[in-house]
């Protein structure tokens, strides 16, 4: 079953002078063929302005395309029927997480999608305590918002989305402010739910340890998807990978490096101990 | 013109339900031409720190010495001081405003009282150390990459010929080709212009990879102080209060466990790759 499903996406928009008329048009996105089975973690890798949030923005219909289709679980993003259909299957976290939070209280904050959605008062409450429970934010249920930090908050901007139970999330670039710490908070918390709830993921990010674990791997540039395949195999195009600014694990360079010196070491090395266990058989 | 802390506190709010300890008791001298990073968990005191370097905030108790001389002191030149100790906070780009690039960045020389001439001579200077291309200086700013924009923003504080550079977090936001510009530009001005660099970052890897001293924070306390090499050796008291080493630091440390006959205290790739080789041809 295919959770999103894009077909010669392209996007456009007008490119206006200061007077506001239109002198050309710029194409942020040209052609993409994208698919995204349920259930999986796909990850989506390009510099700035290569056209992946314009991407991600199409998952849940804030942007329409202005060629070609993009189908969320089924339904066509353009069919305005359809539209609050799509935006509950696939719900989004963004970059800045106080922009995201509305509530006084981190569980009134994460009760205000059901609510909106018009469910239950006694189904809003449960929600909202197992959301909080599976991004670890609980014992914080009673807390303001603003006394958390980074990684907590994008943690409760998660729960917000997933308390409108959605079978897919988008997240555009979800840990780019946050400290080490609060990176890996946010990233295992995308795990699990993935893993407990079968969540589709699509995570943006500019962290190349961050999609080790990704079952598949994008990488857009100038509106395009110029490379494709696990994180294996795009993070042995070492050289190509850098030619679209993207870079690789720091330990996926030193084997690299260690290749370069004259070891013997398999490409796409990318998590520490499989570098140290093909290091002990070099010995 | 080295700047010293002297048992510096600040308190916020005090008195209210709000108190919070920010800095505590904390001493540190930077010489001049220092290249430092700042690391520590969002919260341990980092930008309330940086924002004592210029006397942007003013400690509760304690001394902020700038060349010797205590800016506390009544009648300090505060102008001064913050023309020469330059704050980039993050996202600068946030505080780009003028009709042009060139404008921009002459914005902060103007302030100073020079002449126009003056200040496009320095604002074509600074834009020239960080790399901008002098065909986009009659662009708007809002229309450039979020990579040319930071590189105008920090344009314009060395504009004002600042003899302390501080970067809140300067490659925030940025993919990695756009961050190792950022980094190879902030190092090249350091090495061109002998400027004391105090780099905040949250990356492990940039920090060891660029400066040459690290001061760790930890709720408002400095926790650490050395040369890269000292202070990621302490790396399991630095994964206690939310940080860590370079990954490389942790390859050499498994390593040396499965017996290899290796120094573990690699930070970057090359010092990491060159150790490893050697433990092969020994």
């Amino acid at each position: 079953m295919k959770m999103i499903h894009a077909e010669k996406l392209v996007y456009e928009y007008d490119k206006r002078d200061e007077e506001g008329n239109v002198i050309g048009t710029n194409r942020a996105i040209d052609g993409v063929d994208i698919d995204v089975p349920q259930g999986s973690f796909v990850a989506v890798l390009g510099h700035n302005g290569s056209g992946k949030s314009t991407l991600a923005k199409h998952m849940n219909a804030i942007l329409v395309p202005t060629g070609g289709t993009m189908w969320v679980d089924g339904r066509d993003t353009r069919d305005p029927a359809e539209l609050w259909n799509v935006r509950q299957t696939a719900g989004m976290v963004f970059q800045n997480p106080d922009n995201q939070i509305i509530g006084t209280v981190v569980e009134e904050d994460v009760g205000f999608g059901p609510e909106n959605l018009g469910v239950p008062t006694d189904e809003i409450w449960k929600r909202v305590e197992d959301s909080l429970r599976s991004v670890g934010m609980l014992e914080y249920r009673k807390s303001s918002p603003n006394k958390l930090s980074g990684g907590q908050k994008q943690r409760v901007a998660i729960a917000g989305v997933i308390a409108m139970e959605p079978k897919c999330i988008v997240l555009d670039e979800p840990t780019a402010m946050l400290d080490p710490n609060g990176r890996r908070e946010v990233i295992r918390a995308v795990e699990k739910l993935r893993k407990e709830k079968n969540v589709t993921v699509i995570l943006i990010t500019h962290y190349m340890e961050e999609v080790i674990d990704a079952d598949q791997v994008f990488v857009m540039d100038d509106g395009h998807i110029v490379m494709h395949g696990t994180p294996r195999e795009i993070f042995s195009r070492v050289d190509e990978l850098k030619s679209y600014r993207m870079d690789v694990p720091q330990v996926t360079m030193l084997a690299e490096e260690l290749r370069k010196r004259g070891l013997d070491l398999p490409r796409g090395i990318l998590r520490r101990e499989e570098l140290v266990e093909a290091l002990c058989r070099l010995r | 013109m080295s700047i010293a802390l002297e048992h510096v506190n600040y308190v916020y709010s005090p008195g209210t339900a709000y108190e919070k300890h920010a800095l505590k008791d904390v001493s540190l001298e930077i010489a001049q031409g220092q290249f430092v990073g700042i690391i520590g968990h969002t919260g341990s005191g980092k930008s309330t720190l940086i924002q004592h370097l210029n006397g942007l905030m003013k400690a509760t108790s304690g001394k902020v010495l700038y060349d010797g001389q205590n800016i506390y002191d009544e009648g300090y030149d505060m102008k001064r001081l913050r023309s020469q100790v330059g704050l980039v906070f993050q996202y600068p780009e946030y505080q780009l405003f003028e009709e042009d690039v060139l404008r921009d960045v002459c914005f902060g020389p103007k302030n100073q009282g020079l002449s126009a001439e003056e200040c496009e001579k320095c604002a074509r200077e600074a834009l020239d150390l960080v790399g901008f291309p002098e065909k986009y200086y009659r662009q708007s700013p809002f229309e450039l990459s979020g990579g040319q924009k930071r590189r105008v923003a920090i344009a314009g504080i060395l504009a004002m010929h600042p003899k302390v550079l501080v970067l809140d977090e300067p490659t925030a936001g940025l993919d990695p080709k756009g961050r190792d510009e950022i980094l190879d530009q902030i190092e090249h001005l350091h090495r061109e212009t002998g400027m004391t660099v105090i780099l905040v970052s949250h990356s492990m890897e940039d920090i060891a990879n660029y400066v040459e001293r690290i001061i760790v924070m930890n709720r408002g306390e400095k926790m650490l102080d050395g040369v890269p090499k000292e202070v990621f050796s302490h790396y399991k008291e630095l994964e206690k209060v939310g940080l860590a080493a370079p990954q490389v630091t942790y390859v050499m440390h498994d390593l040396k466990e499965r017996g290899f006959q290796v120094s573990t205290d690699a930070t970057t790739i090359g010092e990491a790759a060159d150790e490893i080789m050697r433990s092969f041809h020994d």
